[in-house]
Order: C-alpha cells, then sequence, then structure tokens
C-alpha cells in the first residue's frame, strides 16, 4: 500500500489515529471562536472601550490603532519619529549588507557592530549635531526593545569572545576569573541583576552621580548576555579540529594570528545557531525591563490597558504584544538562517 | 571720651532695641529667619525640574492618553509642585516606578517625591525611613464577588476564594481580617491584575480584592458586571499619599502645605478659573493670603509669594482634581470619604496663616 507519508505519520496506527482525530476536534473547538473573536466580530473604529462594546462583541483592534504610535515608539517626540526610522534604517541596510554580501563581509560586520550603535546613539539621545536631545525617559515600545537588543547583542560578542578565550587561558589568573565572572552572571536571574542596578546601584554611589536609568539597563544586559555568549563561543572554539591550529602554527604563525584569523573564525561559524539563540532569547527577555519602570512594549501595553478609556482591554493589548514578538524573533531566525548557510558557504570563496 | 561703663550701657541698650526689633520684625514677618529652602529644593532648581516617581498604570492616579501624555490625580499633584517651586507644570520628569521598587528608588534619591497611590503605613515612616507628608486619597481595601455566592458582607466570605494580587498590603490584610474574624479565607495570587480578573471570570476564585476606588473601575470592565458586586465595607483603611526621603524638613513642609492649599482652595471656592480674578478682588484675608496677595507665605517656605496660585492654576483646586479623574464623567466614584470635612469627608485642611 502506498500511501503519502503524511498520511501514515498522521493516521498510520491506531494511537496516531486517536491522537490527530483529538487534536482535530480541538482545534475545531478553539479555532473558529477564535477566529471569531479576532476578525469576524472585531472593532476596528472606536473612540473608547465603550464604544467597542457597544459595536461588536469581538475584540476591540481600535485600542490597538489608538495606541500604535505608542506601542512602537513610547513618547519619543512626534516631530523626532524621523530619527528613529533612520536609525532603524540604518540598521536594516547594514545588517542586510552583513547577511547577503560577498565582499569585504568583515567590513560590513564591523559596520555593523561599531558604527551602527554608535551613529544611532548619537542619533536617538541627539543634544549634538544641532539633533535636540531626547531624553532616555521618552524612548519606549518596540524601539526600545530594539535598542536594548542590539546593543547588548553588540557588546555581548567582545565580551563573550573574550571570556571563552580568558576561560581556555593557560594563566591561572585569567582562567578562573574569567570562570567566575561566567558562572556568576549565568548564575544569578536577570530580573535580579536589573533590580540591583536599577534600584541599588544608585545606593553605592555618591550623591548626585546619576547614571542614566536606560544605560543601567543596557550595563546589566550586555554583562549578562556576554556571560551566555562566552559559553557559546566556547563551545565553537572546542569544536575546531586542533589540527587547524596545528598546520597554523606549521605555517610560521604566531600564536595571537592562529587563533585570531584561524580558531576564531571556525569557531564563530559554529556558534552561530547558539548565537542566534541567544539574540532570540535576549529580544524577549529585553521585556523584563518594563518591571523596572522602562517602558519597553510590554510596558507600554500593560499601562495602556489602565488608561480609564481603554482599561478591560488586556487580551488584545497581550496578543498584539504576542505577534509583535513573535514576528520579531522570526525575522531574527530568519537572518541567523541565512548567516549560517552563507557562511558555511564561506571556505571556498575566502580568499588568501 | 565716656567712660568705659557707658559705653557698654549704650552697646546693650543698642542691642535691645536692635533685638526688641528684630523680635517685632520676627512676629510680623517670618522671612528674616527663613532658612533656605533646604537640599531637596536646591537640587531640583539646579537640575530644572522634579523628579517625580509614579505608578506604572492605575486608572484614576496615572495614565497615559493615547498620545503618550501622562494623566490622573497624581501626575496632578507633581505637576502642581513643579509650578510650586520651578513655576512651570511642565518641568517634571515622571518615573514609572513598580511596587516593588517605589520605596528603594525613593531612598536611593532618584527621585525626590513618590506620588503613587501608596499606603501610609507605620512601616514605611519607621523601618523605610520615609516622611508621609500628605494624604491626597482615602481608599480601604474591599471585595469584588460573585453574586451566586450570595455573601452580602465582608465576615461572611467563610470559605471563600479571592484572587489577590502579591506585592502590596493586600494579601497581609486578608490575613489579619480572616484571623481578627475567624472566617477562613482562601487566597488564589497572581502578579498582574488582568490575570487574576481573567481566573476570577473563569471561576477559579469567587472574588477579587483590591483598593475600592480600583474595584468599581474594575467591574465595569467585566463581562457581564451585573454578576458581580463590591461589598460595601472595607477590610483595611488605606490612606494613599505623597512620600519623601526623611531628613528635609523644609522640602516636607512645602509638600506638607501645598496639600493644604489644594485642598483650601477648593474649601473657600478658589478654583483653577477664577483664582487669578479672586487674588485681586477678594476680600476675605484667607484667600488672598492664600493667593499670594498678602502676607508671605511663600518665604517662609522658601518660595515666591505666588507658589500656590501657580500650583492651583495647574488643575485645579482638590475636588477639580478629583472630578477630573474620578467624577462622573470618568471613573464615576463617589467622593464618600475624599470629600472635604464640610460634606462629610475627611479632607480637613489646615489653616494657612
Amino acid at each position: 500500500m502506498t500511501r503519502h507519508p503524511w498520511f501514515r505519520a498522521l493516521f498510520g496506527s491506531k494511537g496516531n489515529m486517536i491522537v490527530t482525530l483529538l487534536m482535530i476536534a480541538l482545534f475545531a473547538w478553539v479555532v473558529p471562536g477564535l477566529v471569531r473573536w479576532a476578525f469576524g466580530h472585531a472593532v476596528w473604529e472606536a473612540a473608547n472601550r465603550a464604544e467597542c462594546i457597544a459595536t461588536d462583541t469581538g475584540a476591540c483592534w481600535a485600542f490597538i490603532k489608538a495606541r500604535f504610535a505608542l506601542f512602537f515608539y513610547g513618547t519619543y517626540p512626534v516631530d523626532e519619529r524621523w530619527r528613529v526610522h533612520l536609525g532603524l534604517a540604518l540598521l536594516v541596510v547594514i545588517g542586510t549588507g552583513a547577511l547577503f554580501s560577498h565582499r569585504r563581509r568583515g567590513w560590513w560586520l564591523l559596520a555593523l557592530m561599531v558604527l551602527v550603535p554608535v551613529a544611532d546613539a548619537i542619533l536617538l539621545a541627539g543634544g549634538m549635531l544641532g539633533l535636540p536631545a531626547v531624553p532616555t525617559e521618552r524612548w519606549g515600545g518596540l524601539m526600545l526593545n530594539l535598542v536594548i537588543s542590539f546593543v547588548a547583542l553588540a557588546g555581548a560578542m567582545p565580551i563573550g569572545i573574550a571570556l571563552a578565550f580568558g576561560r581556555r587561558s593557560s594563566w591561572p589568573v585569567i582562567r578562573y576569573g574569567s570562570i567566575g565572572l561566567i558562572e556568576f552572571w549565568r548564575g544569578v536571574p536577570l530580573l535580579t541583576v536589573l533590580f540591583m542596578g536599577l534600584v541599588l546601584l544608585p545606593l553605592f554611589l555618591p550623591n548626585g552621580v546619576n547614571v542614566d536609568n536606560l544605560v543601567r539597563a543596557l550595563v546589566v544586559m550586555t554583562i549578562f548576555t556576554g556571560a551566555y555568549m562566552a559559553e557559546t563561543i566556547r563551545g565553537g572554539l572546542q569544536g575546531v579540529p586542533p589540527g587547524q591550529a596545528e598546520a597554523a602554527l606549521a605555517l610560521g604563525m604566531h600564536g595571537t594570528q592562529v587563533q585570531v584569523l584561524v580558531v576564531l573564525p571556525q569557531a564563530l561559524r559554529l556558534a552561530i545557531p547558539g548565537i542566534i539563540n541567544i539574540a532570540v532569547d535576549l529580544f524577549k527577555d529585553t521585556s523584563l525591563v518594563s518591571i523596572v519602570g522602562l517602558f519597553d512594549l510590554m510596558g507600554v501595553v500593560g499601562q495602556s490597558v489602565k488608561d480609564p478609556a481603554w482599561t478591560g482591554l488586556a487580551a488584545e493589548g497581550y496578543v498584539f504584544a504576542a505577534v509583535v514578538f513573535f514576528f520579531a524573533c522570526l525575522v531574527i531566525s530568519l537572518g541567523g538562517s541565512v548567516l549560517e548557510r552563507h557562511f558555511s558557504s564561506a571556505p571556498k570563496e575566502s580568499k588568501s | 571720651m565716656t567712660s568705659l561703663p557707658a559705653r557698654a550701657l549704650r552697646a546693650g541698650r543698642l542691642a535691645l532695641a536692635a533685638g526688641a526689633a528684630m523680635f517685632l520684625a520676627t512676629t510680623v514677618a517670618q522671612a528674616q529667619v527663613a532658612p533656605p529652602p533646604g537640599p531637596t529644593v536646591e537640587a531640583i532648581k539646579k537640575r530644572g525640574a522634579l523628579n517625580c516617581g509614579i505608578d506604572t498604570g492605575v486608572p484614576g492616579f496615572a495614565f497615559q492618553d493615547n498620545k503618550g501624555v501622562w494623566h490622573g490625580i497624581d501626575i496632578d499633584y507633581c505637576r502642581a509642585i513643579a509650578a510650586a517651586v520651578l513655576g512651570d507644570p511642565d518641568k517634571v520628569k515622571f518615573t514609572g516606578t513598580t511596587a516593588a521598587a517605589r520605596f528603594t528608588v525613593l531612598q536611593a534619591g532618584e527621585i525626590d517625591v513618590l506620588i503613587r497611590d501608596s499606603t501610609l503605613t507605620f512601616t514605611r515612616s519607621t523601618v523605610l525611613g520615609l516622611d508621609e507628608v500628605a494624604i491626597n486619597f482615602y481608599a480601604g481595601q474591599g471585595f469584588l464577588v460573585r453574586k451566586s455566592i450570595g455573601v452580602s458582607k465582608a465576615a461572611d466570605l467563610q470559605g471563600a476564594t479571592i484572587c489577590v494580587i502579591t506585592g502590596a498590603t493586600l494579601e497581609l490584610n486578608i490575613a489579619d481580617f480572616a484571623r481578627s474574624t475567624g472566617a477562613k479565607i482562601g487566597t488564589l495570587l497572581f502578579d498582574k491584575p488582568e490575570e487574576a480578573i481573567a481566573a476570577m471570570e473563569a471561576g477559579r476564585c469567587d472574588g477579587y480584592t483590591d483598593d475600592t476606588g480600583s474595584l468599581a473601575g474594575m467591574r465595569s470592565t467585566l463581562k457581564v458586571p451585573a454578576d458581580w458586586m463590591v461589598l460595601p465595607e472595607a477590610i483595611s483603611k488605606e490612606p494613599l499619599g505623597l512620600h519623601i526621603r526623611s531628613g528635609d524638613a523644609r522640602w516636607q513642609k512645602i509638600i506638607f502645605w501645598l496639600d493644604n492649599a489644594l485642598k483650601s482652595a477648593e474649601e473657600f471656592g478658589v478654583t483653577k478659573a477664577n483664582a487669578d480674578q479672586l487674588k485681586s478682588s477678594s476680600k476675605d484675608p484667607f484667600i488672598l493670603r492664600l493667593l499670594g496677595a498678602e502676607g508671605d507665605t511663600g518665604k517662609a517656605l522658601g518660595l515666591d509669594e505666588a507658589w500656590a496660585l501657580r500650583a492651583i492654576k495647574v488643575a485645579g483646586n482638590y475636588g477639580e482634581m478629583y472630578d477630573t479623574h474620578f467624577g462622573p464623567k470618568a471613573l464615576a466614584l463617589p467622593r464618600g470619604q475624599n470629600n472635604l470635612y464640610t460634606k462629610g469627608g475627611l479632607h480637613y485642611p489646615l489653616p494657612i496663616r
């Protein structure tokens, strides 16, 4: 009997058949109601929740529409939002360049890791080059999630590489120092460290020294991510066959050259899936900053359902946030798989 | 050449006269001896902005509209303070604080004042080293319960399960109440009100507990509001108000009298609209003092004389603020305890003289 493999997988045995039927029943039970709520009876135009309820029984998407700008920019001044767009465009263009270019890939990556953070920091914060300053408490929404995750990732790469090499160092001071750092930062919950940074740090600082809230969160997230990154990269380093380093040494390269030019690039390539995993995780973790009083997307959603005009629309708000987070993470994953494919083809084309 | 004793005598008389003059001067006007406005005000002026700690979102007290502008009675208080101290209600930096972080943030000096629907309690005053300066809202912990469980007062909640938000005094109050009445009340803990409400509507618990102010607003958002009722009594006193760090008595006095000024304004019929006009036309010496046309309340606080006038002009007197955020057109919460003492409420502004 030649059946389609899908058919066999779904109905091949009694057990499979029962599970399949149960799942179909579950979907039939849940999905129509969900579709009716999300689309069929949804309300797209209303000034407040009362109007929504008066119009129809489904989701009140008018709420999301009314607060769309707040969800994306927080309270970033309307006249200055072009700076957010330009900053994002810069990130997308250079990021795409780094992903797809075959020539000068190193330069693209360097631009992505150094030029983009610096340029975007100047662009978003302002206060120089004729751009009016926008204090960080006005940054918010998805823009804040992107800023935090990008800065933390860009900062975590060098930290991670340094700690990974440090952990393999033959000098006990460096080795145990790196192990201590990595294990400490991996051993404490992110939320605890965020609280430490935002709440306890000011108690230790001299009076009048005020470190920006966002900067504190950035530093914490960067070091935290760096510790995870270190272990992922160390895994990559271990995956590079020792013959590579031996061959490079035999060719007359000295120690640093061997590590930087031969071992590290191969290790990073091996570590890509792990790095992407960290990036996705990190992006979702950025929503934790809402707990320490920064208004990221989750913070804005949580705060938006407290407006008396819209109270009681938590479901709509969180569904929207979930969809946004899902697509953002999807983009990171897709970018990662492009990177992976791209780099696995690299050895053939790489010049001497 | 005068003899030494005579000179001493003259000097003594002079000193006496000067002393008398100074005494007179001080009784007439405290200004000459008034100390500077204190380190907090100096820091605020140097910074050019008031750092105000607020809730990250709670109806009526602090919330953002569609444009991201903050509203609420706590926000109005922040802006009134900024107007009194800095002359501009917009010179406020709002810092959203969570229940867990609010007091640490205040102790650390990140904010100058915490106006975040926070209850004034013994522990917060003594152990945490905070000054509880004024009460801008009298609330109490109440219950929202399913009508079908047939309970008409809180003491009947024996055997019921209540959904509770963690992190505040809500849990402790229920335990205290259960202990004092001998009732067994089960609790189901949640991190967010939305989660607790969803659980309650799904039937996982029989009711929800929060400040009475929030309950009324919460009930209106339920799927079938008619199935639910707010029990009449409150099981705790929740005087919500303004906290500052201990140690700056001058700052405390400014906040304390500003709160009194806003409530006095309501008592004497001074509103956002008529304040300027009353300052020049009123015959009532109390109003004239309040608005800075007479006396020198400003100097005594280390501010200028129009401090209260500016504060009142931000969002009106206390009653106007309440109406904007809790009145019939907003959350429709009866004023009850939050009325002035003359109308059966608890707000009793001290005399400004």
